[in-house]
């Protein structure tokens, strides 16, 4: 008999079954920018909690729920965004422009309309901004017509195509009217091309064409009889530089929500937070939540918001250097420039130094469309930093 | 140049690099203006917003205390306060658009049944008056809109339902001069030192009693600090400081005598006042003008109230004559002339004067009233038939003195006896009258403001309450006190004593003497005895009305000449002689003689002082 030889089962020097974490992709995932996103979401929906309970009738956690399941929706669908290669969206580009144009021009005939505005659709669960996400669609679509119109017509002919792509779901935004969600989409159109190596000379060109352009709507205009926005818009525009105290003044909203943040010095007031929670700040759980941040946590909470965007922002511009293709780096230089702006224009506007243009904080303000986004954006941004991480590994491996 | 354009990994090329970058380099700067713009508001500025914040939360909420009660001289009350629901706006806090404004009044004046112009134009006249402080909207609302109101804050911005005192006056129109009104603080007001630690809206009494003991009615406000949100809606009060009623004050008038006069004065149914007083301490026992009016009209006033009472020159029902009339005094002057020429030397008590029925001075001849002529007299019977020949004559002795620093020795006496300024009493508007002395006339016929200097003339018309003289009934009390009392010329009040809610004393008002004058018993008794034959001795100009008066009385008859109206007559009497207590002046205007109209209304007052007198047990020193 032949001695039978028994095979022990010896373990592998390396385990190469995929784990939990491989399958989910985090190894190659930017921490940092989770830790800034996730964190983020969790302050909100904590701020929520401690400063609009009650401010329903009947429901006492009615904002605080809602933005939880949001953020819960919208990490879902980061990950899930980042497990499929960002690039397929520039093949997608002419169907993803439809769809967003014709989603935004729906509003018009679907929409709700709410504060003298029609933004949104009403569905069962919660109510749609197709203009919130539309902001990402816009990155992803105009970044794919930058790339692929590379050889199409003179350098200034393809600044121009681009600019009128990016402007014209920003007029349709404008028309709605949502003034700030129609800059947030020229900003993202103006980021993609500057970062897409637009002429230098073009770029100052259309930043100064942008400045004249101010200077018509908001002096020449109205000085001329024929004002092309309308009085709410222009009075939130300009009252920042005026603060008044009349409570139907766009001024004293902003003037109280100064008061808000000041008031909470360094450490904040907690509880006894009055401006934010006896209604002196206006719509303390979406466009003024950072005043609610302010009072209630003081310098060291709105200081601690701050670096969080910081780290946001930074871990995005890092991600447009890394792309492995330069579609990966227009998209990520659009997101990080998009992000940038929202944190700035709503920041300053609630300490005073940036007009009311109804921008909201990304990932602080209450709402599911914003929220949502925002976090889909970040999953993109995911989706770049590993693609660039898995081809790195794969050339180095090969 | 746009970047290579085939889409692989690019190395990362210097244009990416530069580009991101500058993008880099723009988020520092913006998080870095960011971050110093929320040091500088929370760390830097902290304490101010902070400050800011909790002055937004609170609201102050003054709650009106109750003004004290003016009760008479033997605690019946004259004013007191009843508690009435009203409606207020706060002008700063109302709708800022015209629209706003007009849709908040029409829905207001629909539910309170008044038309909204009317509410427009009491609002307009309210904002007028201050612009800055509450005003009165409607008062006496019924309370089912009073509480509508209340609960409904949010639709009605602006408004403030509230409870106000309001004075209320049990004996209507009795008094009516004395009290004055109450009413809100005026933006003018708030800025005068005495009226410190008050606020817009607060009510201070506006003149009369009112005004003068407004710092012990008023009392003080409480304060109730409450939680507000935006709305102004209260979330809960923070402290509460109890209002402090004001104190009640009584007067030196007792309300029996007042009404007596006032019945006298309507019982002429002439324009016309009264003063009756304490002759010792200058305690006012009744004061009263003609015509008079309801005290409650000026809470509220509608225009045709305020029409009559504020605005009818003639009738002037709103000026106390009492204190500021301004009528020439007729015989009843002649007292004073007395004193000053006793004084001066310019006759004894025993020097005779012949009066023949005229008396000529360069070239005019000045008449006793009614051409009659009475031989030779000396003080007191000139007194007693109020012979003006005498004291044209004493007129003009005097003049020939030459004139010192106040005029000659007849307008210096008057002076000091309280002619010719206001005698301090605790009342505004008070008028000081008019003594002419030769400086003045001269002043005025230098600048070419009369027709002529001042002449001998002059000085013999004052010397019988004639020419250019003005007094009111209260100076010619003062006056006739003085000589009455010996000497002291005493300062008139009708506040008497401040007592707190309890009924503790607060404050005894005794102003005290404005002066003492030197006045020789024989003077003073040569008049005394001169004034007492007038009213009470056959042939006394007064005699036929005091003549059976059941008290030893002196008084003496005025009938001035005002042109270009029917004389005024005049009263004044001192009772009982020949140690008086008490004084009462009357006048009318357009009443003809002294003795037709003013002397029976001063018959009427005495006879009601000393009913009450007998009536009252302890009192003696009565001469039936």
């Amino acid at each position: 008999m032949y001695a039978t030889r028994t095979r022990r089962a010896r373990p592998e020097p390396f385990d190469l079954r995929p784990g939990v974490a491989e399958r989910l992709g985090l190894p190659y995932m930017d921490l940092g920018l989770i830790v800034a996103a996730v964190g983020l979401l969790a302050f909100s929906v904590f701020v929520l909690a401690e400063a609009t309970r009650g401010d329903v009738p009947g429901d006492p956690n009615y904002f605080f729920e809602r933005q939880a399941i949001y953020g819960a929706l919208g990490i879902v669908g980061m990950l899930a965004l980042t497990r499929i290669d960002y690039s397929r969206f520039r093949e997608l580009r002419v169907g993803i422009y439809t769809f967003m144009c014709v989603s935004i021009s729906l509003v018009f005939v679907f929409g709700v309309a709410a504060r003298g505005s029609r933004r949104a659709f009403d569905l069962p669960f919660f109510s749609f901004q197709p203009s919130e996400l539309g902001k990402l669609l816009l990155i992803l679509a105009l970044a794919g017509f930058v790339i692929d119109g590379a050889r199409r017509g003179s350098e200034r002919q393809r600044t121009a195509r681009y600019l009128l792509l990016g402007f014209a779901p920003a007029a349709l935004v404008f028309l709605q009217p949502d003034l700030g969600t129609s800059l947030v989409f020229g900003v993202a159109t103006l980021a993609v091309i500057y970062v897409a190596g637009v002429r230098w000379t073009h770029f100052a060109t259309i930043m100064a064409t942008i400045v004249a352009s101010i200077a018509i709507v908001l002096v020449v205009a109205p000085a001329l009889g024929t004002p092309v926005l309308k009085g709410y818009q222009e009075e939130r525009l300009t009252s920042f530089l005026a603060p008044s105290e009349d409570p139907a003044d766009a001024g004293y909203q902003q003037n109280q929500a100064k008061i808000a943040i000041g008031s909470g010095q360094k450490t904040g007031r907690g509880d006894q937070a009055t401006q934010t929670r006896l209604d002196f700040v206006p719509e303390r759980h979406t466009d003024f939540i950072f005043a609610v941040v302010g009072e209630r946590y003081g310098f060291l909470g709105a200081a601690f918001v701050l670096s969080l965007y910081a780290l946001l922002i930074w871990r995005a511009l890092r991600i447009v250097t890394l792309s492995k293709n330069l579609y990966g780096t227009l998209v990520a230089g659009g997101i990080a420039a998009m992000l940038m702006f929202q944190v700035f224009v709503n920041v300053g506007m609630n300490l005073g130094i940036m007009p009311i243009t109804g921008v909201p904080l990304p990932l602080m303000s209450y709402g599911g469309s914003s929220v949502i986004a925002t976090l889909l954006a970040v999953g993109v941004l995911e989706s770049i930093h590993m693609q660039a991480r898995l081809s790195q590994k794969s050339r180095s491996a090969w | 140049m746009y970047l290579r354009t085939d889409d692989r990994r690019p190395p990362l090329s210097t244009g990416l690099a530069l580009r991101v970058a500058i993008i880099g380099g723009v988020t520092l700067a913006l998080f870095a203006v960011l971050l110093f713009r929320l040091w500088y508001l929370q760390v830097l500025s902290g304490d101010r917003y902070l400050a800011e914040a909790n002055d937004n939360r609170t609201r102050e909420v003054r709650v009106a205390a109750p003004r004290g009660e003016i009760l008479d001289r033997s605690g019946k009350v004259l004013v007191r306060n009843r508690v009435s629901l009203a409606l207020q706006v706060d002008p700063q806090k109302l709708p800022r658009r015209a629209a706003d404004r007009q849709g908040l009044l029409s829905r207001i004046g629909n539910l309170a049944g008044i038309p909204p112009r009317r509410l427009r134009r009491t609002l307009h006249e309210e904002v007028v008056v201050s612009p800055t402080s509450p005003a009165t909207l409607i008062q006496d609302v019924p309370s089912d809109l009073f509480y509508y109101v209340r609960e409904n804050q949010d639709r009605f911005p602006g408004v403030d339902a509230g409870r106000v005192f309001v004075r209320r006056y049990p004996n209507g129109t009795l008094g009516a001069h004395l009290f004055g009104n109450v009413n809100e603080i005026s933006d003018q007001q708030l800025k005068e030192p005495r009226y410190r630690n008050l606020e817009p809206g607060d009510l201070i009494g506006q003149d009369g009693i009112e005004y003068s003991y407004d710092r012990y009615l008023r009392g003080q406000a409480g304060v109730t600090r409450v939680q507000v949100d935006s709305f102004g809606r209260p979330k809960g009060e923070l402290s509460v400081s109890e209002p402090k009623p004001g104190d009640n004050l009584r007067l030196t008038i007792d309300s029996r005598l007042q009404a007596a006069g006032e019945g006298a004065l309507a019982a002429q149914a002439l324009p016309g006042a009264f003063v009756a007083m304490d002759t010792s301490s200058g305690a006012i026992l009744a004061m009263g003008s003609s015509p008079t009016y309801d005290p409650a009209d000026l809470i509220n006033p509608t225009q045709a109230e305020v029409d009559a009472i504020y605005r009818d020159p003639v009738a002037a029902p709103i000026y106390n004559r009492a204190i500021s009339g301004l009528y020439p005094t007729g015989s009843t002057f002649k007292p004073i002339t007395s004193i000053a020429a006793l004084a001066s030397g310019v006759v004894t008590p025993f020097t005779t004067i012949i009066d023949d029925g005229a008396f000529t001075l360069g070239g005019i001849t000045f008449q006793n009233a009614g051409g009659a002529s009475y031989g030779a007299l000396t003080m007191q019977p000139a007194l007693q038939v109020s012979s003006d020949v005498f004291y044209y004559t004493l007129g003009n002795e005097l003049d020939k003195l030459g004139p010192g620093a106040h005029g000659t020795m007849l307008q210096r006496w008057a002076r000091r006896l309280g002619i010719g300024h206001e005698t301090g009493i605790d009342l505004p508007g008070e008028q000081p009258g008019l003594l002419p002395t030769p400086a003045w006339r001269n002043q005025l016929y230098r600048k070419d403001l009369t027709d002529r200097p001042w002449s001998g003339g002059d000085a013999v018309n004052l010397a019988v309450g004639q020419g250019d003289l003005q007094a009111n009934p209260l100076q010619m009390a003062v006056a006739y006190s003085t000589i009455a009392n010996g000497g002291t010329v005493v300062r008139p009040h009708v506040g008497g004593i401040v007592e707190d809610a309890a009924g503790r004393v607060v404050r005894e008002i005794e102003p005290g003497a404005a002066r003492e004058l030197p006045i020789e018993p024989q003077w003073r008794q040569t008049i005394l005895d001169g004034l007492h034959d007038a009213a009470q001795s056959p042939g006394g100009t007064s005699y036929s009305v005091f003549g059976g008066f059941k008290v030893p009385v002196a008084g003496k008859t005025g009938t001035a000449e005002r042109p270009p109206y029917a004389d005024q007559s005049w009263y004044v009497v001192l009772a009982p002689y020949p140690d008086p207590e008490i004084v009462v002046a009357a006048t009318f205007e357009q009443g003809g003689f002294g003795v037709d109209a003013a002397a029976p209304a001063a018959a009427t007052i005495l006879s009601e002082y000393y009913n009450a007198a007998i009536n009252a047990p302890g009192t003696g020193g009565i001469v039936e």
